[in-house]
């Protein structure tokens, strides 16, 4: 067969040119005939019992539909693991925003007055604020101890290690809550009818976790809930398991009027009410030897979950395992909870609980190299793992990995070594310090340890009467570019053009359950199924003899249709298998975490102005090391979309709370950065393959997330010799930190190595 | 979109008789829309004070920049970009021109104009404090006939104006003797575009034989108002520039602001910011001087 | 006219939309943004934010950029505008689609007609924009996908070739 080379070249994007004629269809670019809009009436109060609903003056009632918790005919709640969080608060609120009622008018503008004249009266309840008051259970707020969920990860003997430690490192590191900002707000329009069912179109990742959602809210059988993903304007996890909410609330107003139902979150309240990525709070306790070695340690690891549990576990699932970094732990004790507060609830994000952790774990390894007095380079050149070697928990690295090398070569590339030397010098006068940082970082791919077993994915492959090749699953594109990748799969895999390929919209009445897209897991275990799918026609093809080993694109053209006149039509289906090898003890939290890591090393460049105190990153290098890069144009935006938003993460993006809301709900006042903000964002691969995705590649969604944040604190302290261990560092903190009344908790200079 | 367009009145007389007649006949129950820019957010998220809006975009009087040979007069409803595009706002009110490319995006700076931020009187907006500086008159207008405030005296509290209610500022006026100060602008945000000032500072200074011979100070978001600084100017003038001066400018900057804490940033901050500018300015005039 | 016209009543706005007449009745408060995308079905300019502070729902108005969510229609009236459909048309056009495509500019595309727009206006006032020119000119225009590198690279793109040409 003619070799093409579509995998690893730079082919259109499927449906790029409907995105840049302004032709790509979102959910609100949608009308169908008597559609009605939707809102939401929400709670203004952290955690209360609803007392009484006033229905203000002024409004012609009867023009509206309302819908209550009364009206839901399954179980009112939002389907998805713990299955605690209602679907419309009932006779209690746990968050401010949550929601209580639903209206539907035609008049979108009537729709808001009606919204704001109802009035809802709360007999308040002791409510949570913070991670420290949820542990410290001044009230309970969730099952009996305001714990979602715990592990606890041990390896070797952590008790054996404190007397034998040259040192003791001892570190807390928090990071805050961060919103997805996504452009396009949260959208959804839904029908119903008694005999068809539900069906919603909307903004969302993931039409089966919709799907499931749908089925307990309405108590109908499968065949009856049809979901249908639309364009979508960014979703970065924002839109993994919110979409179900919305959805939900949309069909049931859909169900009372007998009306098709648009809701649209304008920015404040999609701000407002929507999940945002978890806080955290580390804690490292770390032997470590004389020359730097880490014999073992204790990391605590908390996140909060917000009101209800959603996908907290999850979160705080890979947040654990990924705690102790790209290093060999001889010992550790991994302990860590997700913990309920009475704030909207907290969701996926981007990293998913990984940026935080390793947050924690890259400050941690530059405060161990200042008391052991070795440079930041040298504490992970001495700690990296290495094949052979096993993780925090206990899974041997079998792939090919190099930390060691990525790093040089993530050195050389920035420049590091003489830009230290020249820093150091240059800061002494003048108010503008420079600095560099270094993170080292790890991201599995894929569900953890059983996840995707569990997941049991299944990827199809059609041909239509004119030959022409589709794809079908259930993987979203949101801008990642799921569409082009998993073409060129399919396309590769069957030897045609790629612009035979075609992709099918996400309709779970058309395709069959992939999974979510979410866990870096399209490329890699999606894509893998693709190929198996589409060598499935072809192996159709050649064992029906309508086919040689080598064809041209016309006479697979010609087999196909050849095959559809006799059968009626031509499909191939591909199951996921886990690879034999692959086990995870989930008692224990143990054994083969993912089935493929991604390695990187980041480094950050930074001048702090001690005269507004701000920072400004001025370059940065991205190198990661990702199994095949299947496209470079779309891996490269990938890395640096990803490092944009770690660093809103670690300098801009604050939100505020008041009383358990969001007080900075406005695009003014919650900054992201902006065309001007954003140095060169210099991306770099290496390719060492992999044996479990497609043509090698491994995830590499996630992972920009988790390096950015940590190479720039390092970096600030680098240059201030402040030792920073919270983010967003915001100029005010900066400038609270150097102030000399600052006290002792900062340091005024660092101990340097040299590189 | 938390406002319904069907409750809301608008007028365009398309001229200025027509619109002061309109101010004139039911004063204070008309409120002016230029560029939108401030109107249009308070509007849809359902927060404009008032129901009936007389557009003022479209009126010849307020759009255009007469130079005179001793001042410039910009019209009220010119926008950001015609500032940064006019040559002599360029050549000889660079303070002006500079912080205008500082307001928004491009698109904002399109819609906005100078009158209308005036208008809107918030002590944040970025070119306030320049117009101090350059000492601005404002001419007011209305049927009874024009007047002409010093910008100085037209803000008399937070979101407090001395504009009358049947009054619409016509246009503002800069008298031409700028050219040989040293000039500075400098706006701390959240960040470097599309950002509401925490702290701003446009300054004007002259150094003669070393001593500071005129100097001229204001702040934005220091205050209730766009603040001029002088108490710190009086400190300043006919000082040498020395090391003790800056402590004492520092000190003084910090008695004269009344910044606040709000949802952008914390007081304390923005008064230690503030002490670093006027400081950073002082040491540019320093190095401007020592050239001259 | 009536300087007190009746509560609620709606104009005849009159405006040509990418070189074609348009007659609409609206509210004279309508936004601009909200005409085009219901009224006239012109649904490629967005809303991600109401306050014109990302830059999605830009549109050319008398040849400036601006964001159609601050413009009330009335003042849209007797004035030429183009959005992203009127694209296809523009000299620009097909240029930046192309450099778009070529060098990632648009991955979820919610941004990307907004963004188009900001770069033929940019392209138009500095026909050879530095970096630095090209990074003010589309500061208006919020991107959450890309980090903004590879939409730099198109308009320069676009711009060299448009020199080329």
């Amino acid at each position: 067969m003619t070799v093409h080379h579509i995998v690893g070249a730079a082919v259109p994007r499927k449906e790029g040119w409907d995105k840049v004629t302004g032709a790509a269809r979102y959910v609100d670019d949608m009308i169908l005939p008597g559609m009605l809009h939707g809102a939401t009436v929400r709670s203004t109060v952290a955690r209360g019992k609803i007392k009484k609903i006033k229905f203000g003056a002024g409004i012609a009632w009867n023009e509206y539909v309302v819908v209550s918790a009364k009206d839901i005919p399954g179980k009112n709640c939002i389907a998805l693991i713990l299955d605690d969080q209602p679907c419309l608060a009932a006779e209690t609120v746990n968050h401010a925003e949550e929601p209580i009622l639903l209206l539907a008018h035609t008049d979108r503008h009537k729709l808001r007055k009606a919204v704001e004249v109802i009035s809802i009266e709360y007999e308040a309840l002791p409510s949570v604020h913070t991670l420290d008051e949820s542990e410290q259970r001044s009230a309970i707020i969730w099952g009996t101890d305001n714990t979602f969920k715990s592990f606890l990860v041990e390896k070797g003997d952590v008790d054996a290690l404190w007397k034998e430690a040259a040192h003791i490192v001892e570190g807390e590191y928090f990071t805050g809550a961060q919103e997805q900002l996504y452009i396009e707000n949260n959208g959804m329009i839904a029908a119903f009818d008694p005999e068809n069912g539900v069906t919603v179109w909307g903004s969302l990742q993931c039409p089966y976790y919709v799907h499931k959602a749908l089925m307990a809210l309405f108590a109908l059988p499968e065949e009856k809930v049809r979901v249908v993903q639309m364009e979508t304007g960014g979703a970065f996890g924002g839109k993994e398991e919110y979409p179900s909410m919305i959805a939900g609330h949309a069909a049931l107003l859909a169900m009372k009027s007998g009306r098709p139902v648009k809701m649209i979150y304008d920015r404040m309240e999609d701000m407002a009410a929507t999940t945002k990525r978890h806080p955290s709070r580390t804690r490292h306790r770390t032997a470590v030897s004389k020359d730097g070695k880490i014999l073992g340690g204790e990391i605590e690891f908390v996140i909060d979950g917000g009101a209800y549990a959603t996908l907290s576990s999850v979160v705080l699932s890979r947040g654990t395992i990924h705690a102790g970094g790209p290093y060999y732990w001889p010992s550790v004790r991994i302990r860590t909870k997700a913990v309920a507060t009475n704030t909207p609830p907290h969701g996926a994000f981007r990293g998913f609980g990984a940026p935080q952790s390793l947050f924690a774990m890259e400050r941690q390894m530059d405060r161990i190299a200042q008391v052991v007095g070795i440079s930041p380079v040298e504490i992970r050149r001495r700690n990296f793992l290495k094949p052979g070697q096993s993780t925090t928990t206990q899974q041997v690295i079998r792939e090919k990995m190099d930390l060691d090398r990525l790093l040089s070569r993530a050195l050389e590339l920035s420049d590091y070594a003489v830009k230290k030397k020249r820093f150091a010098v240059e800061n002494k006068p003048g108010p503008r310090k420079k600095g560099i940082g270094i993170a080292s970082f790890l991201h599995g791919a894929g569900f953890t340890g059983s996840g995707e077993r569990y997941l049991n994915s299944l990827v199809g492959v059609d041909i239509n009467a004119e030959g022409n090749v589709r794809v079908l699953v259930s993987s979203a594109e949101f801008g990642q570019g799921t569409n082009t990748v998993l073409c060129q799969i399919a396309a590769e895999a069957l030897g045609l053009p790629y612009e035979n390929v075609s992709i099918a919209q996400p309709d779970t009445t058309v395709v069959p359950n992939s999974g979510p897209t979410v866990a870096s897991r399209t490329a890699m275990i999606v894509g893998k199924l693709v190929q198996s799918a589409a060598k499935g026609i072809q192996e159709t093809l050649t064992r029906t003899k309508l086919l040689r080993d080598e064809y041209t694109s016309e006479e697979f053209r010609a087999a196909c249709k050849e095959y559809i006149a006799a059968h009626g039509a031509l499909k191939s289906y591909a199951r996921y298998e886990a690879p034999p090898d692959v086990f995870w003890d989930d008692e224990k939290y143990r054994g083969e975490a993912y089935a493929a890591f991604a390695w990187a090393v980041y480094v950050a460049e930074v001048t702090v102005d001690l005269t507004t105190y701000s920072v400004t990153v001025d370059d940065f290098v991205a190198l990661q090391e990702v199994g095949k890069v299947l496209h470079p144009v779309l891996a490269e935006g990938q890395v640096m979309g990803g490092v944009a938003q770690a660093i809103g993460f670690a300098l801009y993006e604050k939100v505020v709370w008041q009383n358990g809301r969001m007080s900075n709900n406005q695009m003014t006042n919650y900054i992201m950065p902006t065309s001007m903000d954003l140095p060169p964002i210099r991306v770099f691969f290496e390719e060492l393959g992999n044996v479990h995705g497609a043509h090698g590649a491994k995830g590499i969604g996630e992972l920009p997330m988790d390096g950015p944040a940590p190479a720039i604190i390092n970096a600030v302290e680098d240059a201030t010799g402040v030792r920073f261990s919270s983010i967003p560092l915001l100029p005010e903190d900066l400038f609270e930190a150097l102030r000399p009344e600052s006290g002792e908790q900062f340091v005024s200079a660092s101990v340097r190595g040299t590189a | 979109m938390r406002a319904d367009p069907s409750e809301y009145k608008l007028v365009s007389p398309g001229n200025l008789q027509g619109a002061l007649s309109l101010l004139a006949a039911e004063p204070a129950q008309w409120l002016p829309i230029a560029g939108g820019t401030d109107v249009m957010v308070l509007y849809s998220a359902g927060k404009l004070p008032s129901r009936n809006v007389i557009n003022i975009w479209n009126i010849p009087e307020l759009r255009q920049i007469e130079v005179l040979p001793d001042c410039i007069r910009i019209g009220a409803a010119c926008t950001y970009t015609s500032l940064r595009n006019h040559d002599i706002v360029g050549r000889e009110f660079s303070l002006l021109a500079t912080t205008a490319s500082w307001t928004g995006g491009i698109a904002n700076q399109n819609r906005g104009t100078l009158g209308g931020n005036i208008a809107n009187a918030s002590p944040a907006a970025d070119s306030l404090p320049a117009l101090l500086v350059y000492d601005a008159d404002l001419t007011l207008i209305s049927l009874r006939g024009e007047r002409r405030v010093p910008y100085r005296t037209f803000h008399t509290g937070y979101k407090q104006t001395v504009l009358g209610a049947d009054e619409l500022i016509l246009n503002i006026s800069l008298p031409r003797r700028f050219s040989g100060y040293v000039s500075h602008a400098r706006k701390v945000g959240a960040r470097n575009a599309q950002a509401i000032s925490k702290v701003c500072l446009a300054a004007l200074g002259q150094i003669s034989r070393g001593a500071i011979r005129d100097v001229r100070l204001a702040m934005g978001s220091v205050a209730p108002v766009p603040l001029r600084l002088h108490e710190t100017e009086k400190v300043l003038t006919g000082k040498k520039i020395r090391p003790s001066l800056f402590d004492a400018a520092r000190n003084s900057v910090l008695k004269e602001i009344q910044p606040i804490d709000d949802i952008r940033s914390t007081a304390r901050y923005r008064s230690a910011v503030a002490g670093n500018l006027v400081a950073e300015f002082l040491e540019k005039l320093a190095a401007e001087g020592a050239n001259a | 006219m009536s300087l007190l016209p009746a509560a609620s009543a709606k104009w005849e706005v009159s405006f040509t939309v990418n070189g074609h007449a348009k007659k609409v009745l609206a509210h004279p408060m309508e936004r601009l943004l909200d005409v085009l995308r219901n009224d006239l079905g012109l649904t490629g300019t967005k809303e991600g934010c109401g306050e014109g502070e990302c830059g999605s729902c830009s549109v050319l108005l008398e040849g400036m950029l601006v964001n159609s969510c601050l413009v009330p229609v009335a003042q849209a009236d007797g004035t030429s505008i183009v959005t992203i459909e009127g694209m296809a048309a523009h000299a620009l056009m097909k240029l930046l689609q192309e450099s778009f495509l070529e060098c990632g500019g648009a991955q979820c595309g919610i941004c990307t007609p907004g963004m188009i727009l900001a770069a033929v206006h940019l392209l138009e006032k500095k026909p050879q924009p530095a970096l630095t020119d090209i990074r003010e000119g589309l500061a208006g225009n919020l991107c959450r996908c890309t980090g903004y590198m590879q939409i730099f690279e198109a308009v320069a793109k676009a711009a060299r070739q448009r020199v080329a040409q």
